[in-house]
């Protein structure tokens, strides 16, 4: 019966393979920004998160050497009142987009390690819920700017 | 055959219909296309101290458009959405913007201090002040406005978030609530009534 162990280690294998891609192999972050504001006042950090994959993943939260704290947040305007609330995690649907945008979900930057100046890249250690990391450069903007800068002068139609 | 003086005489038409609607403009409302405040709500009135460190009262912006806003800096998302959307509003208006004044009003004094407020309101535009001062004197002017601000519960590192008005309230040269900017409208209504209070004549 020397097969048998050969054929489930063979087995498993696969299927690790075949169904369980890390969250972090099967996302691109794009549009990656943060907006400083001055001194040591929280930042809120901007990106869109594209999933290539066939399962939806969750990002549940950020880390980064340049800041103490990182934590993921949703704004809302209800009644018309703004406030802000912690979340656990963001949904990216299979082969999907989610986007982190100023007024909706961001990651919240608390307490800079050293000042950030725009121009600066910052990088940041998305976490998912399956425990994988994806590391994403941002963009330091200056506390007046609407986005990455990258060009689309279309977004600030407000 | 045309008389020789129709053409004058259509001018003439034309011209004394434009004397009559410039006459009548100065009683007649300002076409707002935002939420209309006229005689809604009082006057500015208010006694804070300004990111420069001075006391302040609403007679000092007397002479400008003001635009009022309610925040605090330590809201990373929201607040510096709606001052960074003012500042292209202000750009948007050029040499006009001059007549204008942002005041930003902190909800949030514990924190807010003249020295934070003036680097932050200066980050976003150059025609913004930073107001700050009694917990008493904030809530007066707060809800002079009929608005509200929460100080949420504070997390473990002691740090917190304040629930506040989104609105942006626009008052004329002589201190008078005409207008109501809320998120869900749009940037150009906004440009559109401020050249209404800047200019005499009608812009869009």
């Amino acid at each position: 019966m020397k097969y048998l162990p050969a054929f489930a280690l063979f087995a498993a294998l696969s299927f690790t393979a075949g169904a369980y891609a890390s969250a972090a192999d099967q996302v691109h972050a794009t549009h990656a920004w943060i907006r400083v504001l001055p001194g040591t006042l929280p930042a809120g950090a901007y990106v869109t998160l594209e999933n290539d994959g066939d399962q939806s993943v969750a990002l549940t939260g950020a880390s980064s050497k340049a800041y103490a704290q990182v934590m993921l947040h949703r704004s809302s305007t209800q009644g018309g009142v703004s406030r802000m609330t912690m979340v656990d995690s963001l949904s990216v649907p299979a082969h999907g987009t989610a986007e982190l945008a100023p007024a909706g979900y961001h990651l919240m930057l608390m307490q800079p390690t050293t000042p950030v100046k725009p121009g600066a890249t910052i990088r940041l250690l998305l976490k998912f819920s399956d425990g994988s990391t994806l590391p994403a450069d941002f963009i330091a903007r200056p506390a007046n700017a609407l986005d990455d800068g990258s060009g689309h002068t279309d977004s600030h139609a407000h | 055959m045309k008389s020789p003086w129709f053409r004058p005489l259509a001018l003439l038409v034309l011209l004394a219909t434009g004397v009559v609607l410039a006459g009548c403009h100065g009683a007649a409302p300002l076409p707002f296309r935002l939420t209309n405040l006229t005689g809604h709500m009082p006057q500015l009135e208010f006694t804070l101290t300004s990111d420069a460190g001075k006391t302040v009262s609403a007679a000092d912006y007397r002479g400008k458009v003001v635009l009022l806003y309610f925040g605090y800096t330590h809201c990373p998302d929201v607040c510096p959405l709606t001052m960074a959307h003012l500042h292209v509003v202000m750009q948007r208006l050029g040499k006009l913007a001059d007549g204008a004044r942002i005041l930003f009003v902190s909800v949030d004094p514990a924190r807010d201090t003249p020295t934070v407020l003036h680097g932050y309101v200066n980050a976003f535009d150059a025609h913004a002040t930073g107001l700050t001062g009694s917990p008493h004197a904030i809530e007066a002017l707060v809800k002079r406005y009929r608005s509200a601000f929460t100080r949420e519960p504070a997390s473990k590192d002691g740090s917190y978030e304040v629930s506040h008005s989104s609105a942006i309230y626009v008052f004329d040269r002589a201190g008078n609530p005409r207008v109501l900017y809320t998120p869900a409208d749009k940037q150009d209504d906004l440009v559109h009534d401020l050249h209404l209070l800047l200019n005499s004549g009608v812009r869009s």
